[in-house]
């Protein structure tokens, strides 16, 4: 364990996130943010995603950069593989999410994290995307994230840090339980 | 209209509690009640039912457990009797079935209006309870026709059911005990579980509930730990009282069959699906166990009692299967009931006062209501973690009723 607040340092800024979230429990309105992404086709698989302003707060905000992603497909799948594929970005984005939320509880908790390492396993039988099989769904057959974490903590201690970062996941959420997805074309 | 000081809305065991302890500082009230001295164990449990508290841990202003059994759990009739024999021991000025329409408040304090008669008090105790209706999530009207959907506070008996399989929905106190129960009546078990609290039911020899009381951790009030909110919504302990002592857990569940399942999410074209975090909440339910009787050994070694109780055990963690099913179809006939044991919320409609927030839950601080004169009662995590135990009602109404006391000399 941390000796105390002063040595325990993840980079988080808690005191920030806990003013937030007393704020934000009087004013619901403010909590209410849009994320967006715009995506363009490029040629065969390959498609550009630009990630730049979102909504909340009451307000219009900009990224301090324009992040942009390619993603295509692997070779196996006869396409040029200019990216990552869509799902291997639905990895990134649980790992990534996972991973901030392990270093916030750790700075709340007063654990200093050392190093935090997730590797990423998710099974797919393409039966699903193919069409070959109806009884195959499309997505993964399920995800398996396994972290190797160093840490001022006992094993059950960084064990809970993982265990409450799944808790407050968007990422995690949005995967494990049903969103409605609306897709239009104007 | 009849006037008089205090108005205490409730006779069940918080309602009298705070009688006991008005009559001690001489001031003269009246308790109403919709039915009879403790109605809600009157009409709205289970047949099998028996409290999760030993008898001794039944200490209520001037009353307690006499009997030869104080580590037993009651049967509804005897905590029907119990709290019956309170009232008549205290003497409690108890008004029975008579339904309050509205509380209204005015320059004098508060207009309680009855359909046996109006009031007017200078204060009002709102004893009714933490759970008047079920919880049940709104997903619950896409349930298709051909199933039964049944909430516990109208479950009796296995017997209501149809024979076909039941879901139930909810893995805290009650959710287990009726999966077990109705598991066990031949009628096969899902149970869709969220997020739980396990714990053993006896741990090195004593009650967990014995451990809560002499740890000090009941004691713990509502503004000395960090997050009140999240405490005031922790969800029951997965407990049974059974002669047995039994440790009512998942493992105990689906080591005689019952079939495990994610916390129910959403209902599609027929099809239930289930959330696949079930993992993480078992496994989080096990840490969090674990903290727990760390805790516990960490006290006994410091007070020297570890010679009096019995040595330090764990439970095994709970089993998962690997990849737990994500769905289930409602339209096959293998699921003829769905049994919402998803927890409950308090009934205020006739609470004509300002003191809702948006969520429409009562402000106040520690049962103090925003609003003068007005007090609340046996809410979860009122004052202190004991607060909706029987247990609990003598120290928040020995609180209450002393600001009461103060606001009347104003």
């Amino acid at each position: 364990m941390a000796e105390s607040e002063s040595t325990c340092d993840n980079g988080v800024n808690v005191e920030a996130l806990l003013g937030a979230r007393e704020a934000l429990t009087d004013a619901p309105d403010a909590a209410q943010f849009q994320w967006r992404a715009t995506c363009e086709w490029k040629n065969g698989t390959h498609s550009n995603s630009t990630v730049e302003g979102y909504f909340g707060l009451g307000e219009e905000h900009k990224h301090k950069t324009t992040f942009t992603f390619d993603a295509d497909h692997p070779e196996v799948f006869a396409s040029e593989d200019l990216g990552a594929t869509p799902v291997e970005y639905m990895l990134v984005g649980l790992a990534s999410c996972l991973t901030a939320g392990i270093a916030a509880v750790a700075q709340h908790r007063e654990i200093q994290l050392n190093s935090v390492i997730a590797t990423l396993d998710a099974g797919m039988n393409i039966q699903g995307i193919l069409g070959i099989d109806s009884d195959v769904r499309n997505g993964f057959d399920g995800i398996k994230v396994t972290y190797k974490i160093d840490a001022d903590a006992s094993e059950d201690d960084i064990k809970a840090l993982v265990a409450q970062s799944q808790k407050r996941s968007a990422v995690y959420d949005i995967i494990t339980n049903p969103t409605n997805v609306t897709v239009e074309v104007n | 209209m009849a006037t008089i000081t205090t108005v205490v809305i409730g006779a069940g065991h918080a309602g009298l509690a705070m009688s006991k302890c008005l009559t001690d500082r001489s001031i003269d009230h009246v308790v109403l009640e919709r039915g009879e001295v403790a109605n809600s164990w009157r009409t709205e449990r289970w047949d099998s039912l028996r409290l999760l508290t030993p008898n001794w841990q039944s200490r209520l202003p001037g009353y307690g457990y006499e009997g030869d059994d104080p580590d037993g759990y009651r049967t509804m009739p005897e905590t029907i009797a119990f709290i019956d024999r309170y009232a008549s021991v205290i003497s409690a000025p108890v008004q029975t079935n008579t339904i309050v329409t509205s509380v209204c408040g005015n320059d004098t304090g508060y207009a309680v209006a009855t359909d046996q008669g109006d009031w007017q008090c200078r204060t009002v105790v709102l004893a009714t309870g933490a759970c008047n209706i079920p919880n049940v999530p709104a997903v619950a009207d896409a349930v298709p026709s051909q199933i039964a959907n049944l909430t516990a506070a109208q479950y009796r008996n296995p017997d209501q059911l149809d024979d076909g399989g039941v879901l139930v929905v909810g893995a805290s106190a009650t959710g287990t005990q009726l999966a077990e129960e109705i598991h066990r009546s031949g009628r096969p078990v899902t149970l869709a579980a969220g997020e739980h609290i396990r714990v053993p039911r006896v741990y090195r020899g004593r009650d967990i509930l014995w451990w809560m009381d002499i740890t000090g951790v009941h004691d713990e009030r509502y503004d000395e730990i960090e997050d009140i909110n999240r405490a005031r919504k922790i969800p029951s302990f997965q407990l049974v009282g059974t002669p047995q002592r039994a440790t009512l857990d998942i493992n105990a569940l689906t080591d005689i069959g019952v079939n495990l399942i994610g916390k129910f999410a959403g209902i599609q074209d027929g099809k239930a699906q289930f959330s696949g975090s079930l993992r993480n909440l078992c496994a989080m339910s096990d840490l969090k166990m674990n903290r727990l009787l760390n805790t516990f050994d960490e006290w006994a070694t410091e007070n020297g009692l570890d010679d009096e109780v019995e040595a330090p055990h764990r439970l095994p963690d709970t089993t998962v299967e690997d990849s737990p099913p994500l769905g289930m179809n409602l339209t096959d006939g293998r699921i003829s009931t769905i049994l919402w044991a998803t927890g409950y919320r308090p009934d205020y409609s006739w609470l004509d006062v300002p003191v809702f927030d948006r969520k429409g839950q009562i402000r106040h601080d520690g049962g103090i209501v925003d609003q003068p004169g007005l007090y609340l009662m046996g809410m979860q995590f009122l004052r202190r973690r004991k607060s909706a135990l029987i247990d609990g009602a003598g120290d928040d109404a020995r609180d209450l009723s002393d600001h009461l006391v103060s606001y009347l000399a104003g």
